[in-house]
């Protein structure tokens, strides 16, 4: 038990989550991040859609690590992913079909984000399965931490909701306010994104 | 002016490292030097470019050069008010300007204090000297929102374009965006009903402090160029090209009058201010996209009623010569102005959906003013060497 949780295997966990955040401080996934986050809900569906998919590719990549053939490595891993992807495609489509629509091409364009290759060809490759396992769950929760934090940001300024129930009063509109319509496009979340990147930076300052 | 200087040499050395009230340093440092030229020329040891004048004059001849166009719109906001109100034939020149000074008034002072605020405070924690090139800014973007656009969508565009299209790039002289028109395209995009929405937005229609008419109805004027965008400009004629060079037309605050910022435009011209390349290529540019256009027959505006309706004039004479943003090579400076003109005619005519494209083609353009440069230098230094190696 002690050597399933050792040290190594718990910052290949935690690492992602902060310090190496695939969004922050790697930069990778940034197109997705800007396409689904203009609310929470799909924004939650997608970052855990993705956190799925990275592990269990990352497990079954790390299982066949040995067998696969350096040159051809890229379209195993691709196979793989593919695969996956078409699987929780399916489960969406079948359980939460409201969202699904919403997320449109994205969750087939999972197969192309830069963090499950990176974490293939960067961890999984070299690790055993159940190291790869966790560096998967930390990399996909940290990509769904950036996500849902700027979809909560945009939902609230941009619709006046959070996961779809009214939040901001009636009285508040009554005052004057108006939704901010900029929330709502992507432009605006490659601003987020950026004031996230500057804010976690200026914090973890020494670390670099 | 003596009591004032008294009055800050007195306070002096409460506000100096670690004197009592040095939180404020960067505040009185910043009005001391606004209202005194400083002795002290040179902080860093290395080399300096000597000019008569340091930016903080610079600064104050462009408000001064804004100050026409700003006084026009006051009195236009009230002339628009009394026309919908239907009560033209009473409201007195007076009456018309307190109006406007009164709508006016509150959005200049809100974006002064969020805007210089938010730069005393950066100058503060960066332990820097204030910087100046608000003062500009603050006043221009009053005059380029709609009379009625309320105060705090005001205040969040100004907070929203200080910090991110200035301050993170290092502070005035470091912008590649003029932050006045960041202010305008963030209103532009995320409150869109404020600022063209059903078109009421350009009139005030009801009375401030007793001042002014409430209309009857709320009544929809469109801007000229709205209104064309809208059905043709067929019901247009030379009435409202000559109220378009007067100013008495429908419109955001400072851009209706021609003639205001004509006066302005001299002022930046004869001071050496603004560069006349850039303004004389805007105006070129646009008068022969707006010819192409008319005689491809994708529009029935002449060309020249381009120059003078919208935000035209205002955009090539006060924030397309921005020389910040602009570009720097004077080759580079007829190529940028005279895309200026072009991609604003452009959006323009092209575009149904954008009536008005100044805001745009200049953003647009401050984008590209570095590969500009870059490209003009680089031809340069091309050309030199081609003609080293010949020799």
């Amino acid at each position: 038990m002690s050597k399933l949780f050792s040290q190594e295997n718990r910052e290949a966990f935690s690492n992602p989550l902060n310090l190496n955040n695939p969004i922050t401080v790697q930069v990778l996934g940034i197109c997705s991040a800007l396409a689904v986050t203009s609310q929470l809900k799909p924004a939650i569906v997608m970052g855990l859609s993705v956190t799925a998919i990275t592990a269990f590719s990352n497990v079954i990549i790390s299982l066949i690590r040995k067998t696969i053939p350096n040159r051809i490595r890229i379209i195993v891993q691709l196979v793989v992913v593919a695969a996956l992807v078409t699987i929780v495609s399916q489960i969406l489509k079948a359980y939460v079909y409201d969202v699904s629509v919403q997320l449109s091409v994205y969750v087939g364009l999972i197969i192309t984000n830069c963090i499950l290759m990176g974490r293939l060809e960067a961890f999984a490759m070299q690790n055993g399965p159940w190291p790869s396992f966790l560096d998967g769950i930390g990399n996909g929760l940290g990509y769904a931490l950036i996500l849902v934090l700027v979809g909560f940001v945009r939902e609230l300024l941009g619709f006046g909701t959070l996961l779809g129930f009214q939040v901001v009063p009636q009285c508040v509109y009554d005052w004057g306010y108006v939704n901010n319509g900029m929330m709502t496009m992507p432009a605006m979340s490659l601003i987020i994104v950026g004031c996230i990147i500057w804010a976690h930076r200026s914090i973890n300052k020494e670390e670099k | 002016m003596k009591a004032l200087r008294n009055f800050f040499d007195k306070i002096k050395p409460y506000v100096e490292e670690g004197g009592k009230y040095h939180a404020f340093r960067s505040l009185v440092d910043g009005f001391e030097t606004f209202a005194f030229v400083p002795n002290q020329t040179s902080r860093v040891g290395s080399v300096n470019i000597h000019d008569a004048i340091d930016s903080k004059r610079i600064m104050s001849f462009v408000v001064i050069a804004l100050m026409p166009a700003l006084l026009f719109g006051m009195y236009n906001v009230g002339y628009q008010n009394a026309l919908v109100a239907g009560q033209l034939e009473n409201a007195t020149f007076v009456g018309m300007f307190l109006y406007g000074l009164l709508a006016v008034l509150p959005k200049i002072i809100v974006s002064y204090i969020v805007g210089l605020g938010i730069e005393f405070v950066v100058a503060q924690w960066k332990n820097e000297e204030i910087q100046e090139g608000f003062l500009v800014s603050g006043i221009i973007i009053p005059m380029i929102v709609p009379v009625t656009c309320p105060l705090w969508m005001l205040a969040i565009a100004v907070a929203f374009s200080v910090i991110l299209a200035k301050e993170i790039f290092g502070g005035t002289g470091m912008n590649v965006f003029n932050p006045a028109l960041i202010t305008r395209a963030f209103l532009f995009f995320s409150y869109p009903a404020a600022m063209t929405g059903d078109y009421t937005v350009w009139v005030s229609q009801s009375s401030i402090f007793g001042c002014g008419y409430n209309a009857p109805e709320a009544i929809t004027t469109a801007t000229p160029l709205g209104q064309a965008a809208l059905e043709g400009f067929s019901g247009y004629d030379s009435a409202t090209i000559c109220n378009a060079i007067t100013g008495l037309i429908p419109g955001s605050i400072g851009e209706t009058s021609f003639i205001a910022i004509a006066l302005g435009g001299l002022l930046l011209l004869w001071t050496g201010i603004a560069s006349w390349k850039v303004m004389l290529s805007v105006f070129v540019g646009g008068a022969l996209t707006g010819w192409l256009m008319q005689a491809c027959e994708l529009t029935e505006i002449q060309w020249y009623e381009h120059l003078v309706l919208g935000g035209f004039a205002f955009g090539a004479v006060f924030m397309a010569t921005d020389p910040v943003t602009s570009s720097r090579t004077e080759c580079g400076k007829w190529v940028y102005g005279l895309l200026i003109g072009f991609v604003a005619v452009l959006v323009r005519v092209l575009n149904p959906g954008y009536p008005e494209g100044m805001m745009l083609a200049i953003l647009f353009m401050n984008l590209f003013a570095p590969l500009i440069d870059y490209c003009v230098v680089q031809r340069n230094i091309s050309m030199r060497a081609k003609r080293a190696i010949n020799k």
